[in-house]
């Protein structure tokens, strides 16, 4: 590989009212290297990235392009980082649903001042079939799936002669089939030369593909290493600053057993969504703590969302504690003491513009009724005491919750169930995209809940996370239930095979 | 009664204070006074004197600001909880005044348009009236919260159509009315020297606060005005919400329609309450609240709507032609907007650290 | 049975843009065919059709400068009141300062322009919410009106009148009158004028890079930023763009009218969005286009026609029927998105399953 440089940065800093984002950082990319950028939420890895895509403006610092130390690069618009070649794919989908698949890759860089669809609609169909997406370039992009949006989006940054490819967090909507695809072109451009900077929160593929690895700690640089040269457990210490005898405390707890006899908190036959899943039966046990495992789009969350009336319900009987009941809304299942904490944060979550003392209170005002608001000083005690419980870092009780990072965002939403009192509590990927040290908090949590007797669902897109907390493991697939695992079966291996399917074991 | 914040002196509380949002409608309205001051002080002059009735009326251009923009501050409680639940503004207010003005002044006539005497108490007209322009609300947000239009666009039906309905329900004559007791609503009650509308309002403002205080209204409003799919998943059914936002609107429009159709004791459909509605998102978005819904402060908007009075009164005052007035609300409005816009302010902070960095021996603020 | 899924699959490729615009044009279409069916003779004759353009030639304007900003995901509702300015302004240079039509013409473009520029700026550059802005720029385009002049009066300068009364013949599409005379279908220049913009709008919206970063602003701010289109610059060009429009429609609708007014085009701003949204724009941003809008118009009039034809003619059945029309055509767009919305969904389902 040529070990020239194709993108400096030096002395990057940039300031927000109140955070220093990036500190005197530096970074080095060489062509034809898959670069991988680590490091907790609020490391400052994004910032960075907006910083090199000119969405932010650094306050000092400079970027050298292609080793040309004589001149530092300003970017101060995207326009300006794709004239640079430096393309971006980002982890949201930043394209426009309403304007068809072609459009979206040669928008805002096609040359000229006319368009002629015809060459454009043939240049993309070359395109798309190159990278085996099947998709046709005419289709409005609103009625593909998310997994071809972000192909789209892929195909776009590839296809821009660009020597600097940025991939934020792409895979997060991937199924393994099209990561593998990805990592297949990742190979190709870096045999091209070209440098590619990646940033994933999964380790596995960090090691799979990349060359070097870079990790930034509270907006500093920590250090570049080869990733050869760098185990495992030495990148976690050194994303965490500190060695990880949390994790392994954690790992040396025998999940909760649950008590066989009792009836079940929550019992469903045959419940099935408006959202595509196959009807299933599902169970759980006071102090249990259970889970749902599959790939991602296997149906996992559409389950929970079903338990939860999230979804509209089309079929299945319920009895909680025994007794029938109806849950179709979402208040129905509050009203039968359960608790959902949604998987997309941002968007079923949060209310950004409110404070915490409201976001933790609401649920509980909800179920209390319209006309029975508590008065303010009983929201703040509330409130508080769930920062305290759950140590949230929050400036105060009315700081807006948007202004919280993503982890104590979670433990805000967390402490909004909590505050119901549950006795049966779902939590549906409250790890993701927050940092390792928050990740155990939470962990250490469900055990504690659930040793005090409450029943908690889990799901995790990792599955070390899931052995570690779940005492039965519901494997999905396609859309359906296909397995059940409990006891020595909640091993990696058996997991792998039963999601796997295919042998009929 | 509630828990204060730790007042940790004067200075932090005024602090609070002026990043309220309530200091900007405070602000556009002591740069008013100030003017007056200067110019004529003679506009705070009040004095109390008798109507052709004989009756004792406290008259004066800051009574005539608190009478006529009473109206404007009853709408504004409803345009302000519809700007919160969904994020847009009913511009069909206007156009609801007059259909409800219209079915108050059709059941209080009959079918005779300049009766001896009223067909029915005003309190039966007054209810019928409101429960029209509440239908009309409940028409509005159905279409919003249901069919999830825009609200802007929803709103441009009745606004397009209110008015040819109101003259409907008339079959477009012009009903009068000429009883004494229906003038007390848009004018005085006999011994009683402060404006009607003004009273009513006050009424308004109390039955808000109440609402405020003893239903979860306010937070259920922000929480869908912010989040709907959070605010689904936390129990709360976003559309019964919007629709109660557009149904108060509903009822607040239904008493503008009482006091307009009583001040003058009839009804002329194209006229009466025109442009009310561009007034009264103007005073929610003076009151500095978001239009694109969320957050919301009531009691600015209520003042935002005074404030836009004061400025209608204060041009009269300075002999602008009625229909000229618009012309300089609207560059008071854009100047008061611009001020207030997150880039002019950035710009402005940036250019007095620059200033401040230029000559560090500067004022010690 | 594979008609039907071909027709499925075809409606399910299509764009939003597309599908609404084909719903207008067919309603307008259907419509039609009903009236001439229905209510014979008058409708038969091509003439009907110019009038109703001839009447409505400055709102088709104001309606494509809107649909423009309606695509980027903005809102102006200043057209109305520009268009009395542009009258009153105009009315009052060739009357009372003997100006001619040039210099009149100059003065609607550059009043257009002036409010083009500030609203632009103020939107796009200081991101003050469009609807405030513009809600300014009606009163002050309102307000200035009344000072530029109080009263209505009909402009009597020669060269103006001259230019006001050309008819252009359309050859071939006349008809005799009753006394078996024969009488060419004329248009006016405002129609011409309209056409024209209509056609290099759609042109300009279609095939120009400019054209298409205007749908993707409205679609999807954020991701267009992220595109490397200028956003700021995108926008400042819409309301750009739609001040300019509205006085050159300004000048088209005075060159009907023939006067100045103060209560000129009162309520032509809601028309103007009301024909739009009839014509397959919708005000979320993205989509829509000109062409639509054209059939928005002539939609929307052309039920006013309709309604006053059957003996409807009471002053206020025009505004209800409109109101439903509108009402109507909202609910069938949100359905139509609605359940595109569940298809689309539940495609990409099978696909990831």
């Amino acid at each position: 590989m040529g070990e020239k440089t194709v993108l400096e940065l030096r002395g990057i800093s940039k300031a927000f009212p109140g955070v220093k984002a990036l500190q005197n950082v530096d970074f080095t990319l060489h062509t034809g290297e898959i670069h991988a950028l680590m490091g907790e939420n609020g490391a400052g890895k994004s910032t960075l990235i907006k910083v090199l895509t000119g969405v932010y403006e650094r306050d000092e610092g400079q970027i050298y392009l292609h080793g040309d130390h004589s001149k530092s690069v300003q970017i101060h618009s995207p326009q300006d980082a794709q004239q640079a070649g430096i393309s971006t794919v980002y982890q949201e989908i930043s394209l426009c649903p309403n304007l068809s698949v072609a459009e979206n890759i040669y928008l805002g860089r096609s040359e000229g001042r006319l368009i002629s669809w015809r060459s454009m609609n043939k240049k993309a169909a070359k395109l798309l079939e190159s990278l085996g997406i099947a998709v046709s370039p005419s289709q409005q992009l609103a009625g593909c799936s998310i997994a071809v949006q972000q192909m789209v989006a892929i195909a776009r940054a590839v296809d821009m002669e660009c020597s600097v490819l940025i991939l934020d967090e792409p895979t997060s909507s991937l199924d393994e089939h099209e990561v593998a695809k990805l990592f297949r072109l990742m190979r190709d451009l870096r045999e091209r030369g070209v440098g590619i900077i990646f940033v994933t929160h999964f380790l596995d593929q960090v090691y799979e593909v990349c060359d070097r690895i870079t990790v930034l700690r509270d907006g500093r640089l920590v250090g570049s290493y080869d990733a050869e040269a760098l185990p495992r457990v030495e990148l976690v210490s050194k994303m965490l600053g500190k060695e990880l005898d949390d994790m392994a405390d954690i790992k040396s707890e025998i999940p909760a057993s649950a008590d066989d006899k009792t009836v079940p908190v929550y019992e469903a036959e045959n419940l099935c969504s408006a959202e595509g899943i196959a009807p299933f039966r599902f169970y759980i046990r006071r102090g249990e703590v259970n889970g749902f495992t599959g790939l991602l789009g296997s149906g996992r969350s559409e389950s929970v969302r079903a338990i939860f009336g999230a979804d509209k319900v089309t079929s299945g009987t319920v009895r909680v504690n025994g007794k029938p009941v109806r849950i179709h809304r979402p208040i129905d299942a509050m009203r039968a003491g359960i608790g959902y904490l949604p998987e997309d944060r941002k968007r079923d979550g949060i209310i950004g513009d409110l404070s915490v003392r409201d976001n933790i209170i609401l649920a509980l005002q909800v179920k209390r009724g319209f006309f029975r608001p508590f008065s303010r000083a009983q929201k703040i005690r509330f409130a508080e005491k769930y920062i305290k419980l759950l140590d949230v870092k929050t400036a105060s009780v009315n700081t807006p919750i948007k202004s919280l990072s993503g982890g104590n965002q979670q433990k805000v939403i967390l402490g909004r169930w909590l505050l119901t009192e549950p006795q049966y509590l779902i939590l549906d990927e409250p790890t993701r995209g927050i940092d390792i040290g928050t990740k155990i908090d939470i962990q250490k949590l469900v055990l504690k809940l659930a040793s005090e007797g409450m029943s908690v669902t889990f799901i995790s897109s990792e599955t070390d996370e899931m052995l570690r907390t779940c005492s039965r493991l519901l494997v999905m697939r396609d859309r359906r239930l296909v397995g059940e695992l409990t006891g020595d079966q909640l091993t990696q291996q058996s997991i792998m095979k039963t999601i796997a399917g295919g042998d009929g074991a | 009664m509630t828990a204060k914040p730790n007042r940790s002196g004067a200075g932090a509380f005024f602090a609070g204070l002026l990043r309220h949002q309530i200091m900007i409608p405070l602000a556009a309205m002591l740069l008013l006074t100030i003017f007056h001051l200067i110019v004529d002080r003679s506009f705070f002059s009040i004095s109390l004197m008798h109507n052709v009735n004989g009756d004792p009326v406290l008259t004066g251009s800051i009574i005539s600001v608190i009478d006529s923009g009473s109206e404007l501050a009853i709408l504004a409680i409803g345009m302000t909880l519809v700007t919160a639940a969904s994020g847009g503004q009913d511009i069909s207010v206007g156009a609801g005044i007059a259909i409800s003005g219209s079915v108050i002044l059709r059941v209080l006539c009959g079918t005779n348009p300049s009766p001896e005497h009223m067909q029915a108490p005003i309190i039966v007209a007054f209810l019928i009236g409101c429960l029209a322009a509440a239908a009309c609300g409940a028409f509005n947000g159905a279409l919003v919260a249901f069919f999830r239009l825009q609200p802007m666009v929803a709103t441009l039906i009745l606004f397009t159509a209110g008015r040819s309905i109101a003259a409907w329900v008339n079959n477009n004559r012009l009903p009068v009315v000429n009883d004494i007791e229906f003038k007390y609503f848009g004018g005085y009650i006999p011994g009683i020297p402060i404006p009607t509308p003004f009273l009513i309002a006050i009424v308004c403002f109390i039955v808000t606060w109440a609402m405020l205080k003893f239903t979860n209204i306010g937070l259920y409003a922000q929480a869908v005005g912010i989040n709907e799919k959070t605010s689904r998943l936390n129990g709360l059914n976003p559309a019964v919400i919007k629709l109660t936002a557009y149904v108060i609107l509903g009822l607040c429009v239904g008493v503008c329609g009482l006091i307009k159709t009583s001040r003058v004791g009839s009804i002329n459909y194209s006229v009466i309450a025109k442009d009310i509605e561009m007034d009264a998102i103007l005073a929610v978005a003076l009151g500095g609240n978001a239009l694109s819904g969320g957050k919301f402060s009531m009691s600015a908007s209520v003042l935002g709507a005074y404030v836009i009075q004061y400025l209608t009164t204060t041009l009269y005052s300075l002999n602008v032609r009625p229909a000229a007035i618009s012309a300089y609300k609207a560059v008071v409005v854009i100047l008061l907007v611009v001020c207030s816009a997150p880039a002019v302010r950035e710009k402005f902070s940036r250019l007095m650290k620059k200033a401040r960095a230029g000559k560090p021996s500067g004022s010690a603020a | 049975m594979t008609a039907v899924k071909k027709i499925r699959g075809f409606l399910r490729n299509m764009s939003d843009t597309n599908l609404l615009t084909s719903i207008t044009v067919f309603v307008f279409i259907v419509m039609y065919l009903i009236a001439i069916f229905g209510l014979g003779e008058g409708f038969t004759k091509p003439q009907t059709l110019f009038n109703i353009m001839n009447a409505n030639a400055a709102l088709i304007i104001l309606s494509c400068g809107l649909t423009l900003v309606m695509i980027s995901g903005g809102i102006d509702i200043s057209v109305g009141g520009v268009t009395a300015l542009v009258s009153m302004c105009c009315a009052v240079h060739l009357d009372y300062q003997g100006g001619n039509v040039l210099t009149a013409l100059l003065i609607a473009l550059g009043i257009g322009l002036a409010f083009g520029l500030v609203q632009g700026y103020l939107i796009a550059y200081l991101e003050i919410q469009p609807f405030i802005v513009t809600l300014a720029g009606m009163f002050f385009a309102r307000g200035l009106t009344t000072i530029v002049h109080t009263d209505p009066f009909n402009v009597q300068n020669e060269g103006f009148l001259k230019l006001k009364d050309i008819r252009i013949n359309v050859p071939g599409l006349g008809s005799y009158n009753r006394h078996g005379a024969y009488i060419d279908a004329y248009v006016e220049i405002g129609v011409i004028v309209a056409l024209v913009i209509v056609a290099l709008m759609f042109v300009m919206l279609k095939w120009t890079r400019t054209g298409r970063s205007f749908y993707a602003v409205g679609g999807n701010r954020q991701s267009a930023l992220m595109l490397g289109i200028n956003v700021r610059r995108t926008t400042f060009l819409a309301h750009l763009t739609c001040g300019l429009l509205a006085g050159i429609g300004g000048f088209v609708y005075f060159m009907h009218v023939g006067s100045g007014s103060p209560s000129h085009a009162s309520g032509e701003e809601m028309n103007a969005i009301a024909s739009s949204i009839i014509g397959g724009t919708m005000l979320t941003g993205g989509v829509g286009n000109v062409f639509g809008t054209l059939f928005g118009v002539l939609a929307l009039s052309l039920i006013k026609t309709i309604v006053s034809s059957i003996g409807l003619d009471q002053a206020w059945w025009k505004d209800i029927t409109v109101a439903a029309m509108l009402c109507i055509f909202l609910i069938v767009q949100s359905v139509i998105v609605a359940v595109r919305k569940r298809i689309g969904v539940s495609a990409s389902k099978q696909k990831t399953g």
